[in-house]
């Protein structure tokens, strides 16, 4: 039922065609509340921005990289927001911004999340975008555009691909 | 001496130990309570893929099945019973079922929640803990299932901005209304990742449930938490919970505290606000949407249902009909709420205007009970209006006062209650 994880331990690229949406896209467009009795990241990907109509879900299924304008994910908490995308087989999410519960979210289950306003600026519908998270760059075309890496700590829960996979790596520090 | 603090810098400090916290920096935190809502079934199923892991701290896990509750289906019902033997066999004390309401109210309520604590929930209205000075924060189900097991979870210390408002509001206006303001003013991400701090003396004078209204409608801006920091009025209503002024340390601001901005709103001329479709920040004047035909009002959500809210609603609605071309939908918050507002005829003058009455939860808010068919229009109390959150992707939310919703379902489109409280006003007082 796991569709993680996005990122090896190499942190390879994640590199595709992209479906871009426009400013404050919200989690009940993404995933709508109606389909949170389920956790499993494939059959919630089937409902991904449902809302939308089928040509947006296609679209969502023939690409790898989400890029978006300000305040991607606003709204609720549901995690099935970032998981949804991962079980449509998107790599990562390049926005302008995030929403805070979406960003952690984002983490936390092992999916890329950048916030890179110029790759954004750059890319059309349906470009291919790679996203080196290694190198800290995401490129469209022959434009390279760098992002600011993530603090040492976020960082290496998306290297284990999500929090629990990471909780399983560690000691944990319980009690 | 140590440099002035916020309130998020001295929740933060005492929940992780550390000191000298900036914004920006991101630690380890020891959250005081993490409320699973119906979420909660999905941190159990977590749990499961993690054997041989123990609870951290069983006393502080909170659990109240409000969302789709009672079960409609099977797969619902299955969710319900595995979090009612989760909490039965680790001794889960604050576990709330079907019958309490919505999680955030009840909470409250009970005094689960005091100034200062660090609160994580799995619903990103948990900002309304702030209500009572607490730090309320919503994150996703598998951090709350690693906090179960280790009792910690990474957060970065965020900016604060100072929320100043200026009253007293004219007759009709309410808190909502100002809340939908300023997110028509900031924008849906203004205060993204921030932490909001509301002052002054107008927001002093409010009650616990007003304030409720304030902190619950910050998750709009994008806030991490909000806050009215504790005072008088957070001390008397815990008092009569029972909960006494030494059981908590209140995080107050410093008053030379560092702040990214400081925002003043003028409430003292502000008209009836109403948020169009379909994002919360489309805020206009009501002037500007009067008019608009309705199919159904709904009356719910932890934004505004409490018991102030339905007497208002009920204060409009009293001796009146609703129109006959809109159903009016009325959710209590909790089931103290609804007790409550029983013993005081509240709910008599409710249905004798046409209302129907469901069972306290989150109800339509999330689209259980109470939803649209296509091309049809809800004007609700409640803090969202995203596209397909009540029913068909093709009907539209409208988001206003309870005292906006009351009589609007009087006329059957949206209308300016202000005609309708003055009245109200007019007839208590003879």
């Amino acid at each position: 039922m796991t569709a993680q994880t996005q990122i090896d331990s190499a942190g390879a690229p994640a590199q595709g065609r992209c479906i871009k949406f426009g400013d404050n896209v919200n989690t009940d467009v993404i995933i709508p509340g109606r389909y949170l009795v389920s956790i499993d990241p494939v059959e919630l990907a089937e409902h991904a921005f449902e809302p939308l109509g089928p040509e947006v879900q296609q679209r969502l299924r023939r690409s790898k990289v989400v890029v978006a304008g300000r305040n991607f994910g606003c709204g609720s908490a549901r995690e099935q927001a970032a998981s949804c995308l991962i079980g449509a087989g998107i790599q990562a999410v390049v926005a302008v911004s995030f929403a805070r519960v979406f960003f952690r979210n984002a983490i936390n289950t092992g999916l890329i999340a950048v916030e890179c306003p110029e790759a954004v600026a750059a890319a059309g519908d349906g470009d291919v975008v790679t996203v080196d998270y290694t190198a800290g760059s995401v490129t469209v075309g022959e434009g390279s555009y760098p992002f600011t890496p993530y603090p040492a700590g976020l960082r290496a829960i998306l290297e284990a691909g999500g929090l629990l996979p990471y909780l399983e790596t560690t000691a944990g520090g319980g009690r | 001496m140590s440099a002035p603090r916020t309130f998020a810098q001295k929740v933060l400090e005492r929940a992780s130990g550390e000191t000298g916290l900036k914004p920006g920096d991101i630690v380890d935190a020891y959250p005081d309570l993490y409320m699973s809502h119906s979420a909660s079934w999905r941190c159990i199923k977590t749990l499961e893929r993690m054997p041989g892991r123990e609870l951290y701290a069983p006393e502080r896990i909170a659990m109240v099945m409000d969302h789709l509750s009672p079960a409609q289906t099977s797969r619902t019902a299955a969710h319900h019973q595995l979090c009612r033997r989760f909490a039965a066999e680790h001794g889960i004390e604050k576990f709330w079922d079907v019958d309490a309401g919505i999680a955030h109210l009840v909470l409250m309520e009970r005094g689960h929640i005091r100034p200062g604590m660090l609160v994580i929930g799995t619903d990103s209205h948990s900002t309304i803990y702030g209500a009572l000075g607490a730090f309320g924060t919503g994150v996703g189900f598998s951090e709350i299932t690693a906090t179960w097991v280790t009792g910690k979870l990474w957060m970065k210390v965020p900016e604060s901005i100072r929320v100043i408002i200026d009253g007293p509001l004219p007759a009709g206006v309410f808190p909502k209304d100002v809340m939908l303001r300023l997110i028509g003013q900031l924008g849906a991400d203004g205060g993204t990742y921030c932490s909001l701090e509301f002052h002054g003396e107008w927001v002093r004078g409010l009650s616990v449930s007003e304030r409720s209204t304030l902190c619950n409608l910050s998750m709009e801006l994008g806030a991490k938490n909000a806050v009215v920091p504790a005072d008088t009025v957070t001390e008397t209503y815990l008092a009569e919970l029972g909960v006494l002024r030494d059981a908590y340390d209140p995080s107050l601001p410093d008053p030379d505290a560092g702040y990214r901005e400081t925002v003043r709103i003028d409430g003292t001329r502000l008209p009836p606000q109403v948020a169009c479709p379909h994002t919360v920040d489309n805020v206009r004047p009501i002037d500007e949407v009067a008019g608009t035909k309705l199919d159904q009002v709904f009356i719910g959500s932890c934004a505004n249902a409490k018991y102030d809210d339905l007497a208002q609603a009920a204060a409009i609605l009293d001796g009146r009909r609703i129109d006959p071309s809109v159903r009016l939908i009325v959710t209590p918050g909790s089931k103290q709420i609804l007790t409550r507002a029983i013993a005081d005829g509240i709910i008599t003058k409710l249905l004798d205007a046409g209302a129907l009455m469901t069972n306290p939860g989150c109800g339509a808010c999330a689209g259980d009970g109470g939803v649209m068919a296509d091309g049809e229009r809800t004007l609700s109390t409640a803090n969202r209006n995203f596209r397909g959150r009540m029913g068909s992707y093709e009907s539209e939310i409208f988001l206003a006062s309870p005292a906006t919703a009351a009589a609007s379902a009087i006329t059957g489109e949206i209308t300016d209650p202000r005609p309708f409280v003055t009245r109200a006003l007019t007839r208590s007082a003879t």
